[in-house]
């Protein structure tokens, strides 16, 4: 075996390594600088080794948030991954109903983030938006600025109603390249329905759920804007998430080494939770290839 | 180099970190590693075991600092060792 080795292409990488190191490398080993330092302003500042660390993962405000926020993208993830499931397998697969509910199902991908906190934030309000108009009137108390049940409940339909879509098209299209041969295939064995869901489309759909739910759970860890519009993070702290605590020490109080010891262990989270999801993805894989290369 | 509010001991990190990097490459490039499955669940490359190692060891630190209030150097020591016996037997 006689492999000829040529690693030239890597040159090529370079520029891509360069940009990245301008935008991501150099930045974050300043934040790592910044997180062992009490820094008061820029020539008075003090190496308080591990300290930040040490609050920070001490502090309940921010354990607190921390819970939270895994709890939201458990939640979120509860409820859109079933639900997007069960729209693309509802969802009529010709014709122009087709058509119609791809580009109604596209349509809140398409509103910015913002946006869609204000429509939600006038649409909840018991005084002038229909949804909190209508709870109220049928009997049901529900204000979502000082109940946090209520907050709460608002932020997850947002959620919900911006983001099934994503979950529901990936799915429509993960059925669609299912072959006719296993419907037929589970025909001649008179298969039931919910046989040919939990054997065939379940199993086939593996692939995009994966990628589904990493872009689920990546996008909803870092949610700002959304409740940002919506709550403002309230009432009280219930609904502040992660992202917002982390503004807020970093911006509004300008406690910078605490701000960037929080940041290192949020980074660190997601950095283990995406590694967990990639390796997953690419032992599916291989484990496929293995398993058409035994038949 | 002001404006990054550098350290000694965050230099002497990054170029641990560096010089790890360097080595792991002058080492695939001599002896070119051949995936394998250790102790791990998954098989993995020497530069997965590393990055497993790195990780991991990160996580000692932050659980000793946080939930135990054991020296911080044993943190260390320990992630060393277990960086060693990932990168021999995982």
């Amino acid at each position: 075996m006689n492999k000829v080795q040529n690693n030239k292409a890597w040159l090529l990488v370079l520029p891509v390594f360069l940009l990245v190191a301008f935008s991501a490398i150099i930045p974050l080993m300043t934040v790592v600088n910044y997180s062992v330092q009490d820094i008061f302003d820029q020539n008075n500042a003090y190496f308080v080794g591990l300290e930040w660390y040490q609050e920070v993962m001490s502090v309940p405000r921010l354990q607190d948030s921390l819970a939270r926020q895994f709890f939201y993208s458990g939640t979120v993830l509860l409820i859109e991954v079933p639900l997007g499931i069960c729209v693309a397998l509802m969802m009529p697969t010709r014709g122009w109903t087709a058509s119609l509910s791809l580009i109604v199902l596209a349509l809140p991908l398409l509103i910015p983030w913002n946006v869609v906190g204000t429509i939600w934030q006038i649409f909840a309000r018991s005084d002038i938006g229909l949804l909190g108009y209508v709870i109220n009137g049928i009997g049901i108390d529900y204000n979502y600025t000082n109940n946090s049940v209520d907050a709460w409940f608002t932020v997850l339909l947002m959620d919900v109603w911006h983001w099934t879509s994503l979950i529901a098209l990936l799915c429509y299209s993960g059925l669609r390249a299912i072959p006719d041969a296993y419907y037929q295939a589970a025909r001649i064995d008179r298969a039931s329905s919910w046989a040919i869901f939990r054997y065939i489309q379940l199993p086939k759909l593996q692939g995009v759920l994966i990628i589904g739910v990493l872009l689920r759970f990546m996008d909803s860890f870092m949610i700002y804007t959304e409740p940002f519009v919506l709550t403002g993070g309230g009432p009280g702290n219930s609904t502040t998430f992660l992202s917002q605590t982390l503004t807020k020490m970093a911006i509004g109080q300008f406690d910078i080494g605490p701000a960037a010891a929080f940041s290192i262990i949020y980074f660190l989270i997601v950095l283990l939770v995406s590694w967990l999801f990639f390796t997953t993805i690419t032992h599916l894989d291989k484990d496929k290839v293995k398993e058409q290369s035994h038949d | 180099m002001n404006w990054m509010a550098w350290t000694l001991p965050t230099a002497i990190f990054f170029s641990t970190i560096g010089s790890i990097i360097v080595m792991m490459t002058v080492w695939e490039i001599r002896s070119p590693c051949i995936e394998r499955k250790g102790f791990l669940p998954i098989s993995t490359t020497r530069g997965d075991r590393l990055f497993i190692g790195l990780l991991s060891s990160a996580f000692i630190h932050l659980f000793t600092l946080g939930f135990t209030s054991l020296n911080i150097w044993l943190a260390l020591i320990a992630s060393v060792i277990w960086l060693i016996s990932l990168m021999r037997w995982g």
